[in-house]
């Protein structure tokens, strides 16, 4: 047989077909000892082995993995059908309009990709009629730009602590070169971007003027305190509990927005696996103590609470999420419903 | 073998002894693979998973203390380089209470409390400290400076996404996540205030037009996710930024 004849005819239909296989270091280890040991007869079997952990996609996926990714795909929804919302309604121009419709078209790939991996274990299609952005009308989202971009900080930095919480689940892939957790720590990175984004634009609209650059505002300590006014484009302490927009919308049921925000940046359900987003002691080392400042700095604990963020529990995150549901999002039973 | 006009693709390695660091075409990589029935002509040198290394070059070690190394290599690079900036004439220019003042004091701590963190998780698993070759920096120039600042926080970012596939242990992982998503956001916003919006690459408008980034497809497999990179593409780009040495090789992983 003609192995690489067959890898042509594969790469016809499959032209990724190469990427596939194991890295190249590891191939020598499965291949290296082809032409001594291995009988003629001996080889299809090897080569059968090869092509099965290529395409071993498996029909069905480990159950933790599907769950896994579905609760982040719910997330992606729920951001997709916000950044369309948010793009549709008016509240942005120009540089802003544009940063808004990237981060929507990134979370447009993100939800094909997982999509793609989920096949027929993917949730349906949500729609955006399952979500209700004013939290129960708690709050208005749509009233300005930057109680739009509130409550973006606060759905974006709950799915970066959703990716982070759930990869250990996706340890045991079994796909090859593990291209699930691969996907998964690659989408949650992009994600981090996209809080470091809206942080900058959050610092942007504290000075009412739309399209301002907000790199070139400072961020304070803890965002600067309550309401998180200023947010740091990475998290500070707990964020003074995230930004708390303050109620616009009368209503006779539910707390000003404060618990909301609160639980972004608070504990998990287990406060000692999944402490608050102001930890410093990682791995039973006090980050902040064994460290020495560079000269001329101060290492302060709120320093070493930004430079680790936190991952979230599934339990926590889907009670987030629960208070962006619609009686139809509560219906298709999202967030554990 | 009969003649195969995919070997042609193959191209000259750029040093001879060490062929496998030479990105090539994986389908010219199979020829020679499957070549080696029989033929021994190709050089396996750099291959093995034993610390077979050149002299004078640090290799990160296997199982999860080679990755835990491997982010260490890369965490002193960042420290020092945020170290050095410090002590350069676009920091010290900038005037107390500014936005670039308190980025580049954060960065400068987190990367530290990184750095200073991994050793101490390591203990006597540690490798040695690098030493930097920082000479193609300015450290006097925003724009050097920033652009240096962009090009280690995005292989960072890279590194750590493409080093969590060897990773064995859950709390290895999740402890390379706490950290990869911190090196994300500086990331972002070092591309932001090169070019505000181009926090997950370059862009015209609403369009991502390059894969530096993320990879701009919004249907692919890879659709809108960073591009995560091997540790050997990574060290191939660090250890241009560290003396001979210090170079850095992670021969156990890919």
């Amino acid at each position: 047989m003609d192995f690489f004849q067959i890898l042509n005819h594969i790469e016809k239909v499959d032209p990724e077909v190469y990427d596939r296989f194991d890295s190249r270091r590891n191939v020598f280890k499965h291949m290296g000892g082809l032409g001594k040991k291995l009988s003629a007869a001996a080889v299809p079997a090897m080569l059968g082995t090869i092509f099965n952990k290529a395409y071993g996609q498996t029909s069905t996926l480990p159950q933790i993995i599907i769950d896994t990714l579905n609760l982040a795909l719910t997330l992606e929804y729920l951001e997709f059908y916000y950044y369309q919302q948010g793009i549709a309604s008016g509240l942005f121009t120009g540089n802003d309009l544009n940063a808004i419709t990237i981060i929507r078209d990134d979370e447009q790939g993100h939800i094909n990709a997982l999509r793609g991996v989920l096949q027929a274990s993917a949730i349906n299609d949500p729609t955006a009629a399952s979500y209700d952005y004013t939290a129960g009308g708690n709050l208005a989202p749509f009233s300005s730009a930057a109680m739009y971009l509130a409550v973006s900080q606060s759905f974006v930095d709950t799915g970066v602590r959703a990716y982070k919480g759930g990869a250990g689940n996706l340890i045991n892939d079994p796909t090859a070169n593990k291209a699930i957790l691969t996907a998964a720590l690659n989408i949650h990175s992009v994600e981090a971007r996209h809080s470091s984004h809206v942080r900058s634009m959050r610092r942007a609209y504290s000075t009412g003027t739309p399209n301002t650059n907000g790199t070139g505002i400072a961020g304070q300590d803890n965002g600067g305190g309550a309401g998180d006014p200023l947010p740091k484009s990475w998290i500070s302490g707990t964020d003074s509990d995230g930004p708390k927009p303050i109620k616009t919308v009368a209503n006779t049921a539910g707390p000003v927005g404060g618990p909301l925000t609160a639980a972004v940046y608070g504990a998990g359900t287990d406060a000692t696996k999944y402490p608050a987003e102001n930890n410093v002691m990682q791995a039973t080392v006090n980050v902040q103590t064994n460290s020495m400042a560079p000269a001329g700095l101060t290492l302060t604990a709120t320093a070493a609470s930004e430079a680790f963020d936190e991952p979230l529990d599934a339990v926590a995150v889907q009670a987030i999420g629960r208070n962006f549901l619609s009686a139809l999002g509560r219906t298709n039973k999202l967030f554990g419903s | 073998m009969a003649t195969n006009p995919l070997l042609d693709e193959q191209p000259a390695p750029t040093a001879l002894d060490r062929p496998l660091l030479t990105p090539i075409k994986r389908r010219s990589f199979f020829m020679y693979a499957g070549a080696t029935a029989g033929a021994t002509a190709l050089v396996l040198a750099g291959c093995k998973d034993d610390n077979n290394n050149s002299p004078g070059t640090v290799d990160v070690g296997s199982g999860d203390f080679g990755i835990l190394n491997y982010a260490y290599a890369l965490e002193q690079l960042e420290a020092a380089f945020y170290t050095a900036v410090l002590g350069g004439k676009y920091f010290t220019g900038l005037a107390a209470g500014t936005a670039e003042k308190q980025i580049f004091t954060d960065l400068a701590l987190h990367e530290k409390i990184h750095a200073d963190f991994l050793k101490t998780a390591l203990g006597t698993n540690a490798i040695r400290g690098l030493t930097p070759n920082f000479g193609s920096i300015n450290f006097d120039d925003r724009t050097s400076v920033l652009n240096a600042a962009q090009a280690f926080e995005d292989l960072g970012v890279q590194a750590y996404n493409g080093a969590g596939r060897y990773i064995q242990s859950v709390d290895y992982l999740t402890l390379a996540g706490k950290i990869v998503s911190v090196e994300a956001r500086h990331a972002a916003l070092i591309r932001d205030l090169i070019s505000y919006n181009s926090f997950v690459g370059p862009v015209s408008g609403a369009t991502v037009t390059s894969n530096a980034v993320i990879d701009p497809s919004t249907t692919s497999a890879t659709a809108r996710q960073e591009q995560s990179k091997l540790p050997s593409v990574v060290l191939a780009t660090a250890n241009t930024f560290l003396q001979d040495g210090s170079k850095v090789s992670a021969n156990s992983f890919g």
